[in-house]
């Protein structure tokens, strides 16, 4: 694959992006963003990319995603294995991401199509996301970093 | 790791004495290259273990221990309930149940070189390994209940194999204590498709020759002999699994203040094991451990197809089958007297020695087998349990070699292509979906099993069997 997938831009917009970072066994999943719901959206970008290049998906179509979590760190946990559980249940992988968030509350629109193994040469399964290395922060600047290492 | 936070205590025995909130002390097992060389995330996270409620003796890791979730991968705790001990979702891991399985072929290597393409592509076409793929067993609500309750024995009885076979698996194919109804829908509904799927990452399917017999003694035991052929099976409880971890460890941090504890690190989660959460949690965690009894059972049913096919003289009789992420109930002796213990291996293996009463017939005078699964390219070992590991480790050794680079270092190191053709030029068949997988599993990402395995032996946890090397590799 000719394709950086340790890091991606998600816009225009320099600050809103995603990166790969190590763990002994594991992978880190990493997204910034102007706001806390651009940080989760590029999080979730990061998963994909670790199954798949991102950028060869076909965001064709839809799926609604809620879920509820007494804070922002464990929010985004259940943010991402709710996008696990979709992948593994429709066989499905995403490639773009809109998130809303109000409260405990998170909404979302997942938008992506049927796994295809010969186009999408998925590298690995995502077993789940975790609490390790788990931070949702706002930084120094204004901006929004939302990470944890994710279980292959 | 610096050495000078330990009181060396043997050549492989090294201790962290309690300190701060640690209730007792703990213990690593290794030798002085394999201790320096391990993250300092093993040290805190052993020295987290140790502070958890009810734990008995000490927090242990084993020689392969790394960096992990909330326990060190190579992390051995046991828990008192009567002493307001816990039950950790985070302590089993993601993967419940994940284990090895191997089996005899009664054929020696010159056969099985002589087909080994076909074999290799026949292996690869039959057995569903990978992202997305899934299997011809699709289970019903009723069925599902049915599995989750029975195991490999409800396998055997669907068709998938011999009732032979259950001899030599743990909880003879059928681990107690079961509740499907505490396993959620999400759950049931991920592994819907996925009884006899190999899954990703680091499981895999090889077939392998045994290349050194180390104890000639137990090799005949265990039925192995120089130039044999066996094939081992590296997987667990697939989605089911996954899913059960997830939800029980958010319910887990959620209700921790509720019940007193408080967590060194969220990945800790856990419940007292008396309340109803964490009885909860050990119905469903033994739930999937039948899931993963049963997946390898239908896989072994497949295998067997296949060698059928292509080398019709093959016997494909069970070594054994044990697992290396689980919470097991055990009597175990502590200070000269027997508790009942809650004992996690997450990421070790069990290792009963000689005379344990859970063995079957033709394996308790030897011992247990302990599977030891290496990497594509290096070899694996058949151990066995010794006496001595019982006050070690409460009979735990290691369970593999252990990353030694991540993932995406791996990635950027090798090309799956170039790993492949390297492999095959050593005579090592490999067939996987996914080049980049190939690469990320890499054997230069491993650490060296050799090192692992003799640091377990002269530790005493396990003794050295057999030494395999492998012919061919499904990997997912």
């Amino acid at each position: 694959m000719s394709v950086n997938t340790a890091t991606g831009t998600g816009s225009a917009r320099a600050s809103t992006r995603w990166e790969h970072f190590p763990h002994d066994a594991d992978i880190g999943v990493r997204g910034f963003g102007a706001t806390r719901e651009q940080a989760f959206e590029q999080a979730a970008m990061a998963l994909t990319a670790v199954i798949t290049d991102p950028a060869g998906i076909v965001a064709g179509g839809k799926v609604e995603i809620a879920c509820q979590a007494p804070d922002d760190e464990l929010l985004l946990v259940d943010w991402l294995n709710a996008l696990v559980y979709e992948m593994a249940t429709r066989n499905w992988v995403f490639g773009r991401f809109a998130v809303r968030i109000s409260g405990q509350d998170l909404g979302a629109q997942a938008w992506g199509e049927a796994l295809d193994s010969a186009r999408h040469r998925p590298t690995v399964e995502v077993k789940g996301a975790t609490y390790t290395a788990l931070r949702v922060a706002q930084q120094a600047d204004g901006s929004w970093v939302a990470q944890c290492v994710v279980d292959v | 790791m610096d050495l000078a936070l330990f009181q060396r205590h043997s050549e492989y025995a090294w201790e962290i004495a309690p300190h701060g909130a640690m209730r007792v002390p703990a213990v690593i097992y290794a030798d002085q290259d394999l201790i320096s060389n391990m993250d300092h995330k093993v040290y805190e996270q052993i020295c987290n273990v140790a502070m958890l409620p009810g734990i008995v003796q000490a927090s242990y890791a084993m020689p392969d221990a790394h960096w992990g979730y909330g326990f060190p991968i190579g992390g051995v705790a046991a828990f008192d309930a009567g002493d307001g001990g816990v039950v950790s979702a985070g302590g089993v891991g993601f993967d419940i149940s994940c284990g090895v399985r191997c089996l005899r072929t009664g054929l020696q290597v010159g056969a099985v070189m002589a087909v080994q393409k076909k074999l290799a592509d026949s292996l690869y076409r039959d057995i569903p390994a990978g992202l997305g793929s899934s299997g011809t067993i699709h289970l019903n609500p009723a069925a599902m209940d049915a599995m989750l309750l029975g195991g490999a024995q409800w396998a055997v009885v669907q068709g998938h194999g011999d009732a032979a076979d259950l001899e030599c698996t743990e909880e003879q194919g059928c681990m107690g204590g079961a509740q499907p109804a505490c396993v959620s829908e999400h759950a049931k509904r991920r592994q819907r498709d996925e009884m006899g799927t190999l899954g990703s990452g680091n499981h895999y399917l090889e077939v392998q020759k045994v290349v050194q017999l180390f104890d000639s003694s137990a090799a005949q035991a265990m039925g192995l002999h120089e130039d044999d052929v066996v094939v081992s099976i590296h997987c667990g409880s697939r989605g089911l699994g996954h899913q059960i971890g997830t939800e029980f460890l958010k319910r887990m941090v959620i209700a921790a203040p509720q019940h007193g504890i408080t967590l060194p690190d969220r990945e800790l989660a856990c419940a007292p094991i008396d309340s109803r959460l964490g009885q909860e949690y050990l119905g469903a965690m033994r739930a999937a451990i039948n899931c993963a009894l049963a997946n390898r059972q239908i896989l072994t049913q497949l295998v067997r197809n296949v060698f059928a096919r292509v080398l019709p003289a093959a016997q494909l009789t069970l070594l054994y089958d044990v697992s290396h992420n689980t919470c097991k109930v055990e009597q175990h002796t502590v200070a000269g007297t027997t508790h009942t213990l809650h004992v996690h291996r997450k990421g070790a293996t069990r290792a009963f020695g000689p005379g344990h009463p859970a063995l079957p017939d033709a394996l308790r005078a030897t011992g247990q087998p302990v599977l030891i699964g290496g990497s594509m390219g290096t070899a694996s070992y058949v151990l066995v349990g010794t006496r001595a590991g019982e006050a070690l480790s409460y009979s735990s050794a290691c369970h593999g070699a252990g990353r030694a680079m991540s993932r995406h270092q791996a990635f950027k190191t090798w090309q799956g292509r170039q790993v492949i053709d390297e492999l095959a030029a050593r005579g090592i068949l490999i067939r996987s979906p996914s080049g980049r997988g190939i690469a990320e599993e890499a054997p230069g990402a491993y650490k060296d099993i050799e090192a692992v395995v003799d640091a377990a032996d002269a530790a005493g946890l396990a003794r050295k069997v057999a030494r395999l090397e492998p012919l061919v590799c499904i990997k997912g």
